[in-house]
């Protein structure tokens, strides 16, 4: 099939979006405050990995330990969006199956990080009872 | 999806061997990329016994020293023969170079494979379809653009800011560093790959320059930019030397410093 299209006018495209420079920051900063929150990570389950349940859920009760865990949680899963984004976007050219990874990404990203930011503040807040 | 194998029509075959002539003491093999577009038949790879006593020392003299005497048919594109002109890129032993800088000696073992530009279309052996590179690099507007009324001399620059241009203003547009950019090949519709961006940010930083701000403009857009990953391909194979990647990174920093 011809194409008449000229070949600027492909290479142009449908111009710049304008956008893109918020997703690249937002992959550093949070690259940048996973480092010290998953090393603090595996100390603290090293840490855990010797207590009991109780202690477990004392440690947990703790402001400064749920809110660490409750921030290593959620940026994970922002980092993690945003890289699974990138892919999806690098590798993936078929319209509707773009759109559904996408989509896909994006629900199970906030979905998983919703269940295991509400599990730690319940196990946080309610000092494990059920 | 990304196309990992290529499609059937495109596949290599195998092609003639050229013995080389009787008498040859010292021989190179060199395999060569073959596609004529007006058969009907699949590209295939020809071998080439060069005898190297016969030929210069640089991978286009043995080129030239196949197409004068052993096989006519060969295409190719070269013209200033020193790295200048940047019509003789090829992919030779599996890196993109220029084939009138690169010596045939410099390719280890018998053999040296020779393919035109990596994922371009191919027009007719090893000369590769530019226009799109071309299309691209002229959607980054590389020339002055003002809005102050010209003076009467020239535009001034200080000796400092003209320094800024250097390892930008050397790129000869060969292709080399696009045409081995992984996300060229998966985005190359879209994406506009380290030459044109290296060009962007030589007028980007062009003290001279009073469309700054348009500039980035157009080229904030998650493909157009951001589709480099620092995958550094363009910095290794840049005959002249020049580093495609860092010259993206500025354009990204540039446009962070808006924001932030």
């Amino acid at each position: 099939m011809a194409d008449f299209r000229t070949p600027f006018s492909r290479a142009q495209g449908l111009g710049a979006a304008g956008h893109g420079v918020g997703h690249w920051i937002t992959e550093r900063v949070t690259s940048i405050a996973l480092i010290p929150l998953v090393l603090w990570g595996v100390f603290a389950v090293l840490r855990l990995a010797r207590s009991d349940y109780d202690m477990a859920v004392a440690w947990l009760a703790s402001p400064i330990n749920a809110v660490l865990l409750s921030l290593l949680t959620v940026i994970s899963f922002m980092h993690m969006n945003s890289g699974m984004r990138v892919v999806i976007e690098d590798y993936i050219h078929r319209k509707i199956t773009k759109a559904g990874l996408l989509l896909l990404n994006l629900f199970v990203c906030a979905l998983f990080g919703a269940l295991a930011l509400f599990s730690i503040l319940k196990v946080a807040l309610s000092g494990g009872a059920y | 999806m990304v196309e990992l194998a290529l499609p059937k029509n495109s596949r290599v075959q195998k092609g003639r061997h050229h013995p080389a002539p009787a008498g040859a003491k010292k021989v190179k093999t060199f395999k060569v990329y073959r596609y004529d577009p007006e058969g009907t038949e699949n590209p295939r790879w020809d071998t080439y016994d060069v005898d190297t006593e016969a030929c210069g020392p640089m991978v286009l003299d043995a080129l030239i020293h196949i197409k004068n005497t052993m096989d006519p048919t060969l295409a190719f594109r070269r013209s200033c023969r020193e790295g200048v002109c940047g019509s003789c890129a090829m992919n030779i032993g599996g890196r993109n170079t220029l084939a009138c800088t690169h010596g045939w000696e410099e390719v280890p073992g018998q053999t040296c494979t020779i393919s035109p530009l990596p994922h371009m279309p191919v027009v007719k052996d090893l000369v590769p379809d530019m226009t799109m590179f071309y299309a691209q690099y002229a959607s980054i507007e590389p020339w002055l653009h003002t809005k102050t009324p010209e003076p009467q001399g020239e535009w001034l620059q200080t000796p400092e800011d003209r320094e800024k241009l250097d390892g930008l203003y050397e790129c000869i547009l060969c292709a080399c560093c696009t045409t081995s950019c992984p996300s060229y090949w998966w985005n190359g519709d879209k994406y506009l790959g380290p030459a044109a961006l290296l060009h962007a940010y030589r007028w980007l930083i062009d003290s001279r320059d009073e469309a700054t701000g348009e500039r980035l403009d157009d080229l904030e857009d998650p493909f157009k930019l951001y589709r480099c990953h620092t995958i550094m391909n363009c910095a290794q194979v840049c005959p002249k030397g020049l580093n495609p990647a860092k010259a993206i990174a500025e354009v990204k920093k540039m446009l962070v410093d808006r924001v932030v």
